[in-house]
């Protein structure tokens, strides 16, 4: 890596790897936010887009937040079950990143490939208003997005998207692949 | 609202990483979205500058300060009140000027920062944080207080500290004489 100006001294590689110092004010985030959408909205045509667009940006984030999540949540050991990453990702993460844990955690009927994560009111859309009934827009796409990063990069491929149900649902889609493996490790 | 009217008064937090990482993938996107670096400083500016006259109400709502009565009251109360409440540091104030509007905010530690090593190569004059001059000069202006706030020193274009600029526009004697109408 070219390091011209910090030369190799960063402060940001030097420091350990603590337990988050601080909060910050959720006027902040929200404010943010706002703008973060506004700006997504002023190029894009439709609102399967604006989702899109949202989800491509809390992907970013979720990437990010996972190493360093995971090496202060669970130091020297790895989720390798589908079960234990959700409900990593239902407790710790959702409480690390959203200060609370997600309200619930269920799986399809049908479909052993597909699980909820269920909020009444997820963080990202509290000072968003968007009447229910006149668009499908959710700007939990957002978190929809870091949700889908978050498992990929922790090995479980998934594809995730953000519902109106029961106040917000994040619909998990598994892999194949990831199912059938989960299935040969319970074997064993 | 499914929330009971008790919680409002509370002051909710969020994470400090999850405000980071967004911010982070907010310039992220906007570094692919334009080319030049101008441009991208621009959209910061501009979206800081919408936050900022937002802001404002939340912040006198939240602190409930006084009216503030010279310039220097003002940065000390947006270095002291403002920047702890939101990000949680407190940047040193100096006056730089002898007319006494001109001010600089020295920031030991900035917390947009946390996860930025250093500019790429080909983002050398990007300011990575002027949203924060933004929204200083939004949350300013609602206030009626005009102001140019710009970056004197980045620490990650190698300055050994990150120093933001206020300058305030309207002369002092303009003030004095509200005062004796």
């Amino acid at each position: 890596m070219d390091a011209r100006f910090t030369r190799g001294k960063s402060p940001v590689l030097e420091r350990a790897l603590g337990r988050p110092r601080s909060e910050l004010s959720l006027a902040a985030f929200a404010l943010l936010f706002s703008e973060l959408v506004q700006y997504c909205q002023r190029r894009v045509a439709s609102v399967a887009e604006l989702q899109t667009r949202l989800a491509r940006l809390g992907h970013h984030v979720g990437l990010r937040a996972l190493d360093a999540l995971v090496a202060r949540e669970r130091p020297g050991r790895r989720e390798t079950k589908v079960l234990g990453v959700l409900l990593f990702v239902k407790g710790p993460l959702w409480r690390a990143l959203f200060g609370r844990e997600a309200d619930k955690l269920e799986q399809a009927n049908d479909d052993d490939r597909t699980f909820y994560v269920i909020e009444r009111e997820p963080l990202v859309n509290t000072f968003v208003s968007v009447p229910r009934e006149n668009s499908s827009l959710n700007c939990a796409a957002f978190a929809a997005g870091l949700l889908e990063a978050v498992l990929g990069a922790a090995g479980f491929p998934a594809r995730v998207s953000a519902h109106w149900h029961k106040g917000t649902t994040l619909m998990i889609k598994f892999d194949e692949a990831v199912i059938a493996r989960d299935k040969s490790l319970e074997g064993r | 609202m499914s929330r009971s009217p008790g919680r409002k008064q509370e002051n909710h937090k969020i994470s400090r990483e999850l405000f980071v990482l967004t911010y982070g993938a907010l310039v992220a996107q906007l570094c692919k979205d334009y080319e030049k670096d101008e441009d991208v400083n621009a959209c910061l500016d501009r979206m800081g500058y919408s936050i900022g006259i937002r802001l404002i109400d939340d912040f006198l709502a939240r602190s409930a300060v006084k009216k503030c009565r010279s310039y220097s009251e003002t940065a000390d109360m947006i270095a002291q009140v403002a920047f702890k409440m939101y990000l949680g540091v407190t940047p040193s104030v100096s006056c730089s000027s002898a007319t006494g509007n001109e001010f600089s905010l020295i920031l030991d530690k900035n917390p947009l920062v946390d996860f930025v090593e250093e500019l790429p190569a080909e983002r050398a004059s990007l300011c990575y944080c002027n949203l924060l001059c933004g929204v200083i000069r939004g949350a300013l202006e609602m206030v009626h207080l005009a102001a140019e706030v710009s970056f004197l020193q980045d620490r990650l274009k190698g300055d050994a500290v990150t120093e933001i600029g206020i300058t305030f526009l309207r002369k002092p004697e303009d003030r004095k004489h509200r005062r004796n109408k």
